[in-house]
């Protein structure tokens, strides 16, 4: 069973110097609140995994802004100037990585893969560095497992074994951060009883997840 | 031409492109309008990379859902009959081959089909996002851009310079002067804007170019 936590608590677990994983496609499906308090406390020289860096001074921007990361792998940091900034004067180091081999390096952690091969990027400067296969006739890139000592994810709702069920389009890269890190933090809008959810329903079965923390604290 | 006026006959002649039950992606900025000109008669089903198929317009005002944006992260619906998932899914969908066609923008694009949209080395490096996947997965690939740059340069190139999105994936190139075929290092024009001459789209363009016998006249929006 996760434990259940306040987010001050949770976020207690991220050390300065860790790799972390964040869900969320921009702000949409980020566990906004996790890292509103992983910002605040100050810590330092992360490695962030996550889609993008959300938008100056929200979402991950925040860490960004914070000075949290020192190394950044995303697909995308347009919508954050900041990020760019701090790129080009060597603040912080980033990988950028195509948005669907992001999701299968990140799944391929979780799901005990050596890698996967993929036709993206072949031909780019993607594939500098890689080791590349032809199968069939086609041009693949092996890329390598992502893993993460925590992520931080986001769910809609849960249930107090951690089984998890998100909402729309904010379920984004959360199923496949909750597979691939050492400790698996999910921020959650409601926890339900044992029960209540349809075994059919969940998205990411419970024994994935270490720590429940609800959006917004209410009496337990 | 203003650039509203060539956007929207860009975006209306993609839109021709599309065929019923098609699986559509469209790409932020111009190719977001193609879904506005969807001919008559046609049903797509959009598909929008952060998750979800059945991809509708704008909420109303106060009907946002903050858990259902597009690519761009703005407010949008998901229409009846629409599913959600998640990014491996997503991308499972772009690159195994079920999305039917892909509509992106450019900085340049070639005569042997590579495009140039990600970057532009130490100046703008927002990151490839979707594109790389979209581009390599998706059966037919579309740009859609302004024949030239702001400074009038050519866009539709013998070779790219700038770093590239994918190689030789892209399929059909629509601009405010006309539609373009990708055909082994040369570009075939099919249709051309009416009020133009073969001769004049040739000088603004540097990638080789030829007309197609079958050359016609574009439809241009009323």
């Amino acid at each position: 069973m996760p434990k259940i936590l306040s987010i001050p608590e949770a976020v207690a677990k991220v050390q300065s110097g860790n790799t972390v994983m964040i869900g969320g496609f921009m702000t949409c499906g980020a566990p906004v609140n996790l890292i509103a308090e992983l910002a605040r406390r100050g810590v330092h020289d992360l490695t962030l995994i996550s889609n993008d860096t959300g938008v100056q001074g929200d979402g991950v921007g925040m860490l960004i802004s914070a000075d949290a990361v020192t190394k950044l792998i995303a697909s995308h940091i347009g919508t954050n100037p900041e990020t760019g900034r701090r790129m080009i004067d060597g603040r912080l180091s980033v990988e950028l990585v195509p948005q669907g081999t992001l999701a299968e390096r990140i799944r391929c952690g979780g799901a005990g893969l050596g890698g996967v091969l993929t036709p993206t990027g072949v031909g780019t400067i993607a594939a500098e560095g890689k080791q590349e296969f032809v199968i069939d006739g086609r041009a693949y890139l092996l890329e390598t497992p992502l893993r993460a000592d925590i992520a931080l994810i986001k769910a809609w709702k849960a249930d107090r074994r951690g089984n998890l069920v998100y909402r729309r389009s904010a379920r984004n890269f959360n199923p496949v951060m909750a597979m691939a890190a050492d400790l698996v933090i999910a921020e959650v809008e409601e926890i339900v009883d044992v029960g209540e959810l349809d075994p059919d329903q969940i998205m990411t079965p419970g024994i994935f997840v270490d720590v429940l923390t609800r959006s917004v604290s209410t009496d337990d | 031409m203003t650039d509203e006026q060539k956007r929207i006959i860009i975006a209306q002649r993609i839109a021709q492109e599309l065929s019923d039950g098609d699986v559509v992606n469209l790409g932020i900025g111009l190719p977001t309008m193609v879904a506005s000109y969807i001919p008559p008669g046609i049903e797509v089903i959009f598909q929008s990379e952060n998750g979800f198929l059945g991809l509708g317009p704008a909420p109303a005002p106060g009907d946002e859902d903050p858990d259902v944006v597009n690519a761009g992260g703005q407010p949008v619906t998901i229409l009846p009959g629409g599913a959600c998932f998640d990014s491996a899914l997503s991308f499972a969908i772009i690159r195994g081959g079920h999305v039917d066609v892909t509509v992106l923008g450019a900085l340049e694009v070639d005569a042997w089909g590579n495009l140039a949209s990600w970057m532009i080395p130490g100046k703008m490096v927002p990151g490839m996002g979707g594109a790389m996947d979209l581009v390599v997965g998706a059966r037919k690939v579309i740009v859609g851009t302004s024949h030239t740059t702001k400074d009038g340069k050519p866009k539709l190139l013998r070779q790219c310079r700038l770093p590239l999105t994918a190689a030789r994936e892209v399929d059909l190139v629509v601009t405010e002067l006309g539609v373009f075929k990708v055909d082994h290092g040369s570009l075939v024009l099919l249709e051309k804007h009416p009020d133009y001459t073969v001769d004049q789209i040739r000088v603004v363009t540097e990638a080789p170019m030829e007309a197609a016998p079958e050359l016609k006249d574009m439809v241009l929006p009323v």
